[in-house]
């Protein structure tokens, strides 16, 4: 029998209570090929079981498959993609991101849990338990690499110009989630991994100080009618520039460690396309930076763009608030302080034993000619020596420009930030739509399915079976019963004179026989 | 219970005569007729799960057999026996045997002993189609069963019921036509009507290609495959809800069942030369057929074509055994695909009777299957929103459901034949979520849609009960298959031992020989 070992997986998917429409079905994309890749499995080696599937993995290479005639694919290649595209899905990479913004719309902490902390991680967890297959298609890896990559940036960019304080956050999600795939896609699988808990922290810690914010203002989620709360919200203030700070990777904070792991592995991979990945990350950094002090500015500083009017009711017009807005419970703040504990700390204690010590030595499987990680390893000489050589490495001084250029744009000339929009108007739009990314989906894959549907059953089944041929051939036994009908007249002269010719044609008959 | 009982001519004739018995009571005592066709059916239900605890599971072998002279100047014998195959499928039939009789308690009120008395007697002339061992005893039951179904459709139908009950009954009928010329053919042929004789008798290529095609013309019409397909969306629709549901859940394995029992261990060679057609069918049902349920509007139609697509999982799965032989002496992937079909036959008879069953409650309360017609249901009804959304789930194939399983098996089996039939089988996968979750949002979710909505009543105890047991009985077959499978596994592998012997007169003659 099968052993159901990596179905596993599949019951970690979110249960069908926060998924919209979208949610599943993107993820059914995602699926897909993932089940695909599990049937490849079974195809190469016979067994589900992770222990037989490792053992065998080396005596796949080599191995073909001719899926377009006349072409031959690495058999492990065909494998890893597959497997990978069901990781995109549940962890949220492009082109299968679509679902992760949108179910924002559900309540924050359910944000803060799924988004930040555990279901889209299981993609990436995934192929770092997958390591043992990953690492032997150099060609599945590039493209982990590249599809994170794109991740990485483009949603960043995205992140620039929303509105919405939960949406910058979960835009940064996915370009985070990105770096963790580049991660991957340069077999620094123990960075992805480390990458992926130091960021659960300050992204839940992130999520929470929105969901804060969002209740002391009364469900507004909308930056423009933010500002000037460090003086109302002080706890969430602080605690939101910990996380940013940690995001970014300001040395010492735990985004720091991991991030700046992953740079450095990126920099070392020889792999096919590295050298591109290393510039995109670079980039992201200020990007990131950029995203995320411009999130701080607009909610936390500067003067209020909200009105108070107590004799507003309770749905009052954009901008306006009933009351007075005030730091939020106790039962908001100290899971706040709680975060913001380990945002600052995870990363400087724990990066020495996952990335180069013990935790995951038996879960990971890297090649030598590959490992990146053990090569950094060499260089590595603790955790505050490296936080000290930052101000030396190009990232930091990105991280510094992005902070920099939020800080010139949103904090102290705020006309500059219309100006640049009105300036690259295109730009501006493409970013603000996301690519229109949804209107594609939406009128390729939505209306045209439905459309083919409605082709298939209107022409085929119901005009070419049902028309043509089930009721056709109904009224062609009408009709040749009308035919028949018509020879049983009644007149006996017809009746005769049919007699008179079958005696002739059977006459005629026996005389050509004789 | 003593092994001596006939147990299967229990199981045939118990509820026949008690069907003979509720239609003699007359139509004016309802009541009676309803309680008395309880009993009979759980009667009838509890004897058949002695057929699950008895039954040896390490042998292929025909058990509970019972053979005596029926006709014997044409040896024509009254031969009964139950294989792996035919036991899984019989429980079924026993099992919505009750469910349909209390689906209908309070629902018809017009003649109800007539009523109940049509299904008790299908329930009987379906178990005998299941263990007939003799060829004219199996056609016997198979045309008998329509008679009852054609008469639940056109008394207790919808406004187009003659139009459907014909086109029902002539399809089918002519389908089975073809069927019978085989049967004789075979008499004649090799001088007995024993199917199991028939199993072992050589045929050469020619006579197994017209054997084939008259068995597929009967089964495919029965299950029903593309482009046979037409009546079956037109008789749900107006069928009475214990009528689709019997329709769905045992009728339309008949046809897979007839696969398994005659075209496959009859004309092994002709199914191997023609196994590309019967794969090309299933995969258009799975995949056009998909597309088609995407866009109805009718919710059993949509329901309707939703089985159609199912069932081309079955057909698949049995038929892509011949491309695994070819590609080598490894035939795990073979067992694997006919037993996945078999689960998902198990599988869609709970999951399609349950969801034919939900849109039975909504048609009882508001008198329309139109999507449009509801909308947040879920609001009035949240017991019933529960039920409905895990069954479209189950649908769906949401892993831990039943449905999940059997798809996986044969999507896994798919591909140690060829990476495209898994690829094709896999879209149902985005398909099934899109038209199942869509049709939930539409129905069951969002804000009440008019005014008869939200004067909806939730299921009562009743509904309850029937929706509960098939929603254990999907999560059963979900979660642990094992006991389902065991109880196939030694039939599976003799089908596959036979179906890889040449049944033709040389092939056989050399092995005589050796």
């Amino acid at each position: 029998m099968v052993s159901y070992l990596l179905i596993g997986f599949w019951f970690k998917r979110e249960s069908a209570i926060f998924a919209n429409l979208k949610a599943f079905l993107v993820n059914r994309v995602g699926d897909f090929g993932f089940l695909l890749g599990i049937a490849a499995v079974l195809y190469a080696t016979g067994s589900l079981n992770y222990a037989e599937v490792f053992a065998q993995a080396p005596d796949i290479v080599g191995r073909t498959i001719s899926i377009i005639p006349g072409m031959d694919w690495q058999l492990i290649t065909v494998i890893c993609v597959c497997l990978f595209i069901g990781a995109m899905g549940k962890s949220a990479q492009a082109p299968l991101h679509v679902w992760l913004p949108d179910s924002m719309e559900g309540p924050t902490p359910i944000s803060a849990l799924i988004h930040a902390a555990t279901m889209v991680t299981a993609g990436i967890f995934m192929v770092a338990r997958m390591s043992p297959l990953f690492e032997y298609s150099d060609a599945a890896l590039s493209f982990v690499m590249l599809i994170g990559l794109f991740t990485a940036l483009a949603m960043g960019l995205i992140g620039i110009v929303q509105n919405d304080i939960k949406r910058v956050i979960a835009y940064s999600t996915l370009s985070q989630l990105g770096y963790m795939t580049v991660a991957l896609g340069v077999s620094a699988y123990s960075a992805a991994i480390f990458h992926l808990m130091t960021h659960a922290f300050f992204k839940a810690l992130l999520f929470l100080c929105a969901g804060s914010v969002i209740i002391a203002l009364h469900h507004q989620q909308d930056m423009r009618y933010m500002g000037g709360l460090r003086k109302q919200m002080p706890i969430t203030w602080l605690t939101a520039w910990i996380g940013t700070l940690a995001l970014v990777g300001f040395p010492f904070f735990s985004g720091f460690f991991s991030k700046d792991a992953i740079i450095e592995a990126v920099a070392l991979s020889q792999r096919f396309g590295s050298s591109i990945a290393y510039w995109g990350v670079m980039l992201g950094v200020l990007v990131t930076s950029f995203y995320s002090f411009r999130l701080l500015y607009l909610v936390f500083h500067r003067q209020a763009r909200y009105a108070v009017d107590h004799h507003a009711g309770h749905h009052p017009p954009d901008g306006v608030l009933e009351h007075e807005p005030h730091e939020s419970p106790a039962v908001v703040t100290i899971p706040l302080i709680l975060l913001a504990i380990p945002s600052v700390l995870m990363g400087y204690f724990t990066i020495q034993p996952i990335l180069f010590g013990p935790w995951l030595a038996d879960s990971i499987m890297v090649l030598p000619q590959n490992d990146v990680m053990a090569e950094l390893g060499y260089h590595f000489q603790g955790a505050a020596a490296m936080a000290m050589h930052a101000p030396y490495t190009l990232p930091f001084w990105l991280m510094i420009a992005g902070f920099a250029l939020a800080s010139l744009i949103y904090f102290l000339r705020p006309s500059l930030a219309a100006a640049l929009q009105h300036k690259l108007p295109q730009l501006h739009r493409i970013l603000f739509n996301k690519y229109y990314w949804d209107e594609f989906n939406q009128l390729v894959f939505v209306r045209g399915t439905v459309e083919m549907g409605n082709q298939l059953w209107k022409k085929i089944d119901a005009g070419l079976i049902d028309g043509l041929l089930v009721n056709g051939s109904a009224r062609l036994v009408g009709v040749a019963a009308q035919r028949l009908r018509l020879l049983q007249s009644g007149y006996l002269f017809q009746y005769a004179f049919a007699m008179i010719i079958g005696l002739i044609a059977i006459l005629a008959f026996w005389v050509v026989l004789a | 219970m003593e092994a001596n009982l006939p147990l299967l001519s229990l199981l045939i004739w118990i509820p026949i005569i008690g069907g003979g018995i509720v239609a003699a009571l007359g139509s004016q005592r309802a009541a009676q007729s309803r309680w008395l066709a309880l009993v009979v059916s759980g009667i009838t239900f509890l004897l058949s799960l002695d057929l699950f605890t008895a039954f040896q599971r390490d042998t292929a072998q025909m058990q509970f057999v019972e053979n005596m002279p029926w006709i014997e100047s044409f040896d024509i014998n009254y031969y009964l026996g139950v294989d792996g195959f035919s036991v899984p499928l019989i429980l079924l039939t026993t099992f919505f045997g009750v469910l349909v009789v209390l689906s209908a308690w309070d629902v018809i009120r017009t003649r109800v002993n007539q009523y109940m008395a049509a299904f008790l007697v299908m329930e009987g002339l379906m178990v005998g189609v299941f263990s007939a061992l003799d060829g004219i005893l199996f056609y016997v039951f198979f045309e008998a069963m329509l008679i009852p179904m054609f008469l639940v459709i056109g008394m207790w139908g919808g406004p187009r019921r003659v139009y459907a009950t014909i086109k029902f009954f002539l399809y089918t009928f002519l389908g089975s036509v073809f069927m019978l010329i085989g049967l004789i053919y075979l008499y004649v042929q090799s001088g007995s009507w024993s199917i199991l004789d028939w199993h072992e008798y050589p045929l050469g290529l020619a006579a197994q290609t017209w054997l084939f095609l008259g068995f597929l013309a009967a089964f495919s019409v029965k299950i029903p495959m593309w482009p046979v397909h037409t009546w079956l969306p037109d008789a749900h629709v107006e069928a009475p809800t214990g009528g689709s549901v019997i329709l769905a859940a045992i009728m339309l394995k008949i046809g897979g069942y007839g696969f398994i029992r005659f075209s496959l261990p009859i004309t092994p060679d002709a199914s191997m030369a023609l196994d590309w057609l019967i794969i090309l069918l299933s995969l258009i049902a799975v995949v056009y057929i998909g597309f088609v349920a995407l866009v109805q509007q009718d919710m059993k139609k949509l329901i309707a074509y939703s089985s159609i697509s199912h069932m081309g999982f079955v057909t698949l799965g049995l038929f892509i055994a011949f491309s695994i032989f070819q590609n080598g002496p490894d035939t795990k992937g073979a067992a694997l695909g006919v037993e996945g079909a078999m689960v998902q036959m198990i599988s869609h008879g709970f999951i399609s009777g349950a969801l034919f069953l939900c849109v039975g409650v909504l048609y009882d309360r508001m008198h329309s299957r139109m999507i449009q017609d509801y909308g947040g249901v879920a609001n009035t009804m949240p017991w019933f929103a529960l039920f409905a959304v895990f069954f479209f789930m189950a649908n769906a194939g949401l892993p831990g459901t039943s449905g999940f399983v059997g798809e996986f098996m044969v999507i896994l089996a798919a591909f140690q034949a060829n990476f495209w039939y898994a690829f094709l089988a896999a879209l149902t996968l985005i398909l099934g979520a899109a038209y199942s979750l869509w049709l939930v949002k539409r129905v069951i979710f969002g804000e009440v849609g008019n005014k008869e909505v939200a004067d909806l009543q939730d299921i009562n105890r009743r509904e309850a009960l029937i929706l509960g047991v098939l929603a254990a009985a999907v999560l059963l077959v979900g979660l642990w298959p094992a006991p389902l499978v065991d109880l196939m596994h030694s039939s599976v592998a003799e089908l596959l031992v036979h179906i890889n012997q040449s049944k033709l007169p040389a092939a056989t003659a050399a092995a005589a020989g050796l």
